[in-house]
């Protein structure tokens, strides 16, 4: 075998040979199994990305029959952020019609709770309106985002400024708060979308801003699932585990700093979630073939404990798609096809 | 974020069921409404179309099933069911709730 083509985490190409390859594969997967105490890869499963790899196509896909469902975070806004004028139902029909999404999200271009909270009733006719006009389920989707509830976007004290002043009682205090606040916002702009007809509701890029993030997410899934027991709600994950920023932070007796997905999952089913996003980081200095066997040791440690459907995020910059605005898709489809053959999932 | 050829485009042809084109639509729906993982998911859609599960993502075939069953189809020919009349149809079949078509029949007084 010569050398196999491949790239960066940052998409840069690099040729290596079979021996290096492998030798990523392996650190790889060592170091996803070191950080979440979980089993690497077995040297079967090395093996087929080693020939996935070695392949000389430029595209590959999974056997027929192991296709699945695909979820998209912040879509509608991917359509204009190209340069393509359309407005936001015309951006679903395009991936509904022109790009074979089984599911669409509609969102706003400030995309996060806080800020939708004054401008939901202009939200809510646009779904209402696009439900008419499309057939496949349709999400509302936003961020948690904490970082907006502290000064001086928010009314709190800024922990980013008390914990390096050795505040730390009152940085803790401060991100309790903002977990109150949030919750109120998530749990309102939620339910106006739901009465408007939304198929789900989903809390992207949760964890963005810590412990406390997470538990805001989980405790408004919580109040929504008793508020709605029919609602889909569908938590996909910013990174791979949990800031300790509050650190002391616990959902039903569960610590959350540090938590990888294997344990997120389990929380999100006790929230009463209907979908868990898993995420793993791309590192953008390491090669392709050690990002992509550490993001599938991750995810297959979550696969195997969950009891809800998950969809890996295998967007730019997750789940080993490099790091560009432009990924390769020689990259992204070995990526696609690795983790829907090898993991346990449900979904992308 | 990445450019939506390389995202939605590449995952839709290396890992996805093709949307309306076959039945990730549907078998979407009995993975949002009963919690169900793929398989499971994939076989009561199956089930519910009588179809095979290498079937679900076959373009042809779902496209004359679709077509009879009036539940949406990626070309709209006309007098076929479109939009919200097709996910009335969709809610019938598969026998799910549909959010919106039962706040359409709120709404209507149906």
């Amino acid at each position: 075998m010569g050398k196999i083509f491949t790239r960066y985490g940052d998409g840069t190409p690099v040729e290596l040979s079979e021996k290096e390859f492998m030798e990523d594969l392996v650190a790889g997967t060592e170091d996803a199994a070191d950080r979440a105490s979980v089993p690497q890869l077995s040297e079967d499963e090395l093996d087929y990305l080693l020939k996935m790899y070695a392949s000389k196509s430029s595209f590959v896909s999974v056997e027929p029959g192991r296709e699945v469902i695909l979820t998209y975070d912040a879509g509608t806004l991917k359509i204009r952020r190209v340069g393509v004028n359309v407005d936001r139902i015309q951006a679903l029909q395009i991936y509904e019609k022109i790009m074979g999404a089984d599911t669409m999200e509609l969102c706003h271009v400030d995309y996060s709770y806080k800020p939708l909270k004054p401008i939901v009733t202009m939200e809510q006719p646009i779904l209402e309106q696009a439900l008419l006009a499309t057939h496949i389920p349709l999400f509302y989707g936003a961020m948690p985002n904490l970082g907006l509830y502290s000064q001086p976007d928010g009314p709190f004290p800024n922990p980013s400024e008390l914990l390096p002043n050795g505040k730390i009682d009152e940085a803790r205090e401060s991100l309790e708060m903002t977990v109150v606040d949030a919750v109120k916002d998530i749990v309102f702009v939620a339910s106006c979308m739901y009465e408007s007809g939304a198929d789900g509701i989903n809390l992207d890029s949760v964890g963005a801003a810590g412990d406390a993030d997470f538990l805001a997410s989980l405790i408004a899934t919580e109040q929504l699932k008793a508020k709605y027991p029919e609602i889909c709600i569908q938590i996909g994950m910013a990174g791979e585990f949990i800031l300790g920023m509050h650190g002391q932070l616990e959902y039903k007796g569960t610590r959350l700093a540090g938590l990888y997905a294997h344990d997120q999952v389990k929380l999100a089913k006790l929230a009463g979630a209907t979908i868990f996003g898993p995420v793993v980081n791309t590192n953008t200095t390491e090669s392709t073939p050690w990002n992509l066997a550490r993001a599938i040791t991750f995810m297959k440690a979550c696969g195997e404990v969950a009891e809800i459907p998950i969809h890996p995020n295998m967007g730019m910059g997750v789940g080993a798609v490099p790091v560009n605005d432009h990924p390769p898709i020689d990259t992204v489809s070995r990526a696609s096809t690795a983790m829907t053959t090898l993991v346990k999932l449900d979904g992308l | 974020m990445g450019d939506p050829v390389a995202m939605a485009i590449t995952h839709a042809h290396a890992s996805g069921m093709g949307g309306m084109r076959g039945a990730g639509d549907l078998v979407a729906r009995a993975q949002m409404t009963k919690g169900m993982r793929i398989q499971e998911a994939k076989n009561y859609v199956a089930d519910k179309l009588s179809v095979s599960n290498t079937e679900l993502t076959d373009p042809v075939i779902m496209t004359e099933v679709r077509e009879d069953l009036q539940i949406g189809q990626m070309t709209p020919l006309p007098e076929c069911a479109k939009g919200i009349e097709a996910k009335f149809n969709i809610s019938r079949v598969l026998d799910i709730d549909i959010n919106c078509v039962n706040r359409f029949k709120k709404r209507t007084g149906m």
